[in-house]
């Protein structure tokens, strides 16, 4: 093998290793008694687990989480893809600055948005709660649904549609029979990136979620950042939760997502 | 009107568009207009004279920058390579692939647990170093500029992998193939046929891997100085409006932000359109 | 399952794409059970005549009636037309039955009725073995003979063929070929059929619409387009591959004299055209031979092509003009020969552009 390819792949297997360190310190630590300076804790326990779970009031945080991401993703869907097809299909004038407008959300810092679209939900009165969080959360989600939807409509041949008129289909059947089966792949792919994207978004609901609308990014944060009052151990075991769920979601979305495909789909064989 | 494709399809847009006017362009021009007016009285411009009179404030542009800019170019230099010979079938292709994605999944928090537990002062990291005697006093990689750009490290790569990935597999390995019989050697082919045709995708992720850093805000409170040298803008724009409740000063920063951000991504698409135009070579 | 029309007229329809104008004022008469082929070369405005047709597009003037009723403001769907698309658009989810059976369900026939009717056009096209599976598991000819029977089976009042045969290898295209006009025999299908493919539209249709930039050059039956080009750009696309410039220099009636290539020739005079005006000898490479004799031709052989009993020969003329030839006669490059041309074979044009303005 040439000596470049070797450089590559020890780079990748140095970084993997000290991932792998850093994420077994943490589990480590979770299940650790009491663990300081040594190689390896003075025993070990599941006790940090039950006290997050109580003391954190994890359950709340969860439900919460939940509601904020399938909120996220349905609406996000619903408004995004009918725009994608539009986007898709037609030029019309204008069509640069709409486009523009749905990349804006995705290319800036969530705060640089986030800030005064907190200060005008707060001055709405809708901040502070979950209908607060998911309006936040929806801002970057609809046009990530739009810009990943419009490619993925534009290789749908539009012949297909005329197809299914000359079969004597009105636009609801073609809407229906038609263009949801072909559709599905892809938003069901965009809806699992949404979910993942919301469920990781710290900084829009950090700014718009109140006590009771935080979802587990934010209360994970908020225990870390008041460490001192909370055993390290208890907010180990918090943060053990997460990246378990966020786990789960990413293998599941592997399994729909080629991520090879992200951004370009190869055109299947005709 | 109808010959030129503008029929009743069009209606289609109307929820997204009020959506990203009234959630995204309203709010922004509303925090743009409250920019302009101080808390503090002085003229129109006060709040930005501010900003860029007091070094405590203007230096975090500087602070965000001296860590997005190398974070991005990391993410994406580092993804290249490792893409490039990850492109075609070969057997632990998939599980590779989730391997390096896995820290998707990490978060801030979790990440910043490890980095104080493993790279701390006792953590294995160092005592391994000084085992084998590389250092006799522990190395201090956290709660300073290294902890928050190994976080971001850690938290950017994976996109700028799958990205590139992506990218690379959208474009036909014919070419390469074609570039070979013409006697065009590895690393010619990669000079002048594959990396042409990744640009537009190269652009695109680090305009996208640069936003994940030049946004970075939780990691520099947990691990990083957040009143000293990993002071973000992030958190000088949070600390206004929220801890100062000084809305418009917060604004202000929020738009100085968003203006420093677009001069990036201005600067990468001038970049790439000194190089190839043309399709990403994806889309078939 | 639509009555059969008695005509269907197409008046002063127009279609534009910004200032482009893809098909101007096509004036079109089609009897019901008639094949109409649609025959020009490629970007003439063919599909453009037939989306319009269809539905798919928006006239930008004229209308059409079917019967004496207005239908072009009526949507695809309410036309009651069966269409069968250049690249097939089968729908790549559903099984070949069902991609066949959706016309039917959308026009809500029963399920017993359904399936029957789309076994009988599954037979018609000879795919009935293949009934469950899905588009991408066929083959090129196979999809094209699902979207026929997609097509056919609600036994539409008019069936609109876009180019259904040009994805196909040539051997398979012929056996299609045989297979539609069997189907149109049967079946009685009005059929609106576009092709660019001269001899497709001329072993298919019962007349033949030549387009040219979308303006209509000729409507006729094969034989009256064939034997009688309406100009030289017909000539031109029905084979009339040797397009000579001349000079007329007597006229008897039908019969003129010109002077081309340093040779005298006899033809048909095709556009009233007087003494002395520019001309255009139109002649198809099969009916120039090679020998002494009346309307004689001296040429030098340049380039010979082996096509099996007959070659194929580029010859030049003195003053520098290429003549296609096909013969039995073997020749070789450098020979000078002597080429005859019956009269009633030879056809003259009016120079109608200056040269070079053609594209
Ligand atoms: N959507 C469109 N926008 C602009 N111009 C168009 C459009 N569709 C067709 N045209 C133009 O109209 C003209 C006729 O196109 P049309 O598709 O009808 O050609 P065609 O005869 O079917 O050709 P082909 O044999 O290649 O299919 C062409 O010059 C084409 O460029
Ligand atoms: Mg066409």
């Amino acid at each position: 093998m040439r000596v470049s390819t070797w450089l590559v792949w020890g780079a990748v297997a140095f970084f993997l290793v000290n991932l792998f360190g850093l994420v077994l310190a943490v589990v480590v630590n979770s299940f650790s008694v009491e663990w300081f300076g040594t190689w390896w804790p003075n025993g070990l326990t599941t006790s940090w687990y039950v006290t997050a779970w109580r003391e954190l009031d994890l359950l709340e945080v969860l439900v919460v989480t939940v509601q904020v991401a399938l909120a996220v993703v349905v609406l996000s869907v619903l408004i995004g893809v009918p725009t994608a097809y539009a986007l898709a299909r037609r030029t019309f004038p204008g069509k640069r600055l709409v486009t523009v407008l749905f990349l804006l959300p995705i290319l800036l810092p969530p705060m640089t948005y986030g800030i005064p679209l907190a200060t005008v939900l707060y001055k709405f009165d809708l901040a502070g709660g979950i209908a607060g969080v998911i309006i936040a959360n929806l801002v970057p989600s609809v046009p990530f649904v739009v810009l990943t939807m419009t490619p993925f409509i534009e290789q749908i041949d539009p012949k297909i549609e005329a197809a299914a008129r000359m079969c004597g289909a009105r636009t609801s059947a073609v809407f229906t029979r038609v263009l949801a089966p072909l559709l599905v792949p892809g938003i069901l792919a965009a809806s699992i990136l949404v979910l993942v994207r919301t469920v990781g978004m710290f900084e829009l609901t950090f700014l718009t979620a109140g006590p009771g609308s935080q979802t587990l990014v934010v209360s994970l944060y908020e225990a870390m950042f008041s460490a001192g009052i909370r055993a390290q151990q208890a907010v180990d075991a918090m943060a053990v939760i997460y990246t378990g769920s966020m786990l789960v979601l990413l293998v599941v979305a592997l399994r729909f997502v080629n991520p090879t495909q992200l951004v370009t789909r190869l055109k299947e064989p005709a | 009107m109808a010959e030129r494709g503008v029929d009743r399809v069009l209606w289609l847009l109307v929820p997204g568009v009020v959506f990203v006017v009234a959630l995204f362009a309203y709010p922004v021009l509303y925090g743009l207009q409250l920019s302009f007016q101080p808390e503090e009285g002085g003229g129109v411009l006060a709040n930005y004279e501010r900003f860029f009179a007091d070094p405590y404030l203007r230096d975090t542009i500087w602070i965000t920058l001296r860590l997005a800019v190398p974070a991005a170019l990391i993410n994406v230099l580092a993804s290249i390579p490792i893409a490039y010979r990850m492109r075609g079938r070969f057997r632990g292709k998939r599980l590779l692939t989730t391997i390096l994605v896995v820290p998707i999944t990490l978060g801030t928090v979790l990440t910043a647990e490890g980095l104080i537990n493993y790279l701390g002062p006792v953590g294995w990291f160092n005592k391994i170093l000084m085992g084998i005697g590389l250092t006799d006093e522990p190395v201090r990689l956290v709660h300073n500029y290294w902890g928050v750009l190994f976080s971001l490290i850690i938290t950017g790569f994976p996109f700028a992998f799958l990205l590139i990935l992506s990218y690379l597999s959208g474009i036909d390995p014919t070419l390469e193939q074609a570039a070979a019989t013409l006697g065009a050697d590895r690393r010619r082919r990669f000079r002048y046929i594959t990396l042409p045709l990744l640009a537009p995708g190269l652009a695109i992720t680090f305009c996208l891997t640069f936003v994940l850093a030049f946004s970075v805000f939780p990691s520099a409170y947990l691990v990083g100085l957040p009143q000293g040298e990993t002071r973000v803008i992030s958190i000088a724009a949070y600390e206004s409006a929220f801890r100062d409740t000084d809305y418009p000063l917060g604004s202000a920063i929020a738009m100085i932000m968003a203006v420093v951000m677009l001069v990036v991504v201005g600067l990468v698409l001038l970049w790439r359109s000194t190089l190839y135009r043309g399709a990403t070579g994806g889309k078939g | 399952m639509s009555e059969n029309f008695a005509e269907l007229r197409i008046e002063r329809v127009r279609r534009e794409f910004g200032d482009h104008v893809a098909l101007a004022e096509l004036e079109l008469t089609i009897k019901g059970g008639e094949f109409v082929a649609l025959l020009g070369p490629s970007g003439c405005g063919k599909s453009t005549a037939l989306n319009c047709l269809a539905g798919l597009l928006p006239l930008s003037g004229g209308q059409i009636l079917v019967d004496g009723k207005r239908i072009d403001t009526l949507p695809p769907e309410r036309r009651g037309f069966g269409m069968v698309f250049q690249n097939y658009a089968l729908f790549p989810h559903m099984s070949v039955h069902r991609n066949v059976a959706f016309g039917l369900s959308m026009r809500g026939i029963g399920r017993a009725e359904r399936t029957r009717r789309a076994d009988e056009a599954l037979r018609l096209v000879r795919l009935s073995d293949h009934a469950h599976k899905f588009p991408a598991q066929l083959s090129g000819g196979q999809q094209q003979r699902v979207a026929i029977a997609r097509a056919i089976v609600l036994e539409p009042r008019l069936v609109l063929m876009d180019e259904p045969l040009s994805n196909l290898d040539a051997a398979l295209r012929l056996e299609m070929r045989t297979e539609i006009r069997r189907l149109h025999q049967s079946l009685g299908l009005t059929t609106v059929y576009v092709t660019h493919d001269q001899e497709e539209a001329l072993a298919l249709a019962d007349r033949l619409v030549v387009l040219r930039d979308g303006v209509v050059q000729q409507v006729g039956s094969p034989e009256e387009v064939y034997a009688h080009p309406a100009n030289r750009y017909v000539a031109g696309f029905m084979g009339y591959r040797n397009m000579i410039p001349a000079t007329v220099s007597d006229v008897d009636e039908e019969v003129v004299t010109v002077a081309a290539g340093r040779s005298v020739l006899h033809g048909v005079n095709r556009d009233g055209l007087t003494a002395g005006s520019a001309a255009v000898v139109a002649m198809r490479p099969s009916d120039v031979t090679v020998g002494e004799g009346e309307n004689a031709l001296r040429a030098e052989v340049e380039i010979v092509e082996y096509h099996g009993r007959e070659q194929a020969v580029q010859a030049r003329l003195p003053d520098g003009t290429a003549l296609h030839v096909r013969t039995g006669s073997r020749l070789a490059p450098g020979d000078t020969v002597s080429l005859t041309v019956p009269a009633d074979r030879v056809l003259v044009f009016a120079e109608e552009h200056p040269p070079g303005e053609e594209s």
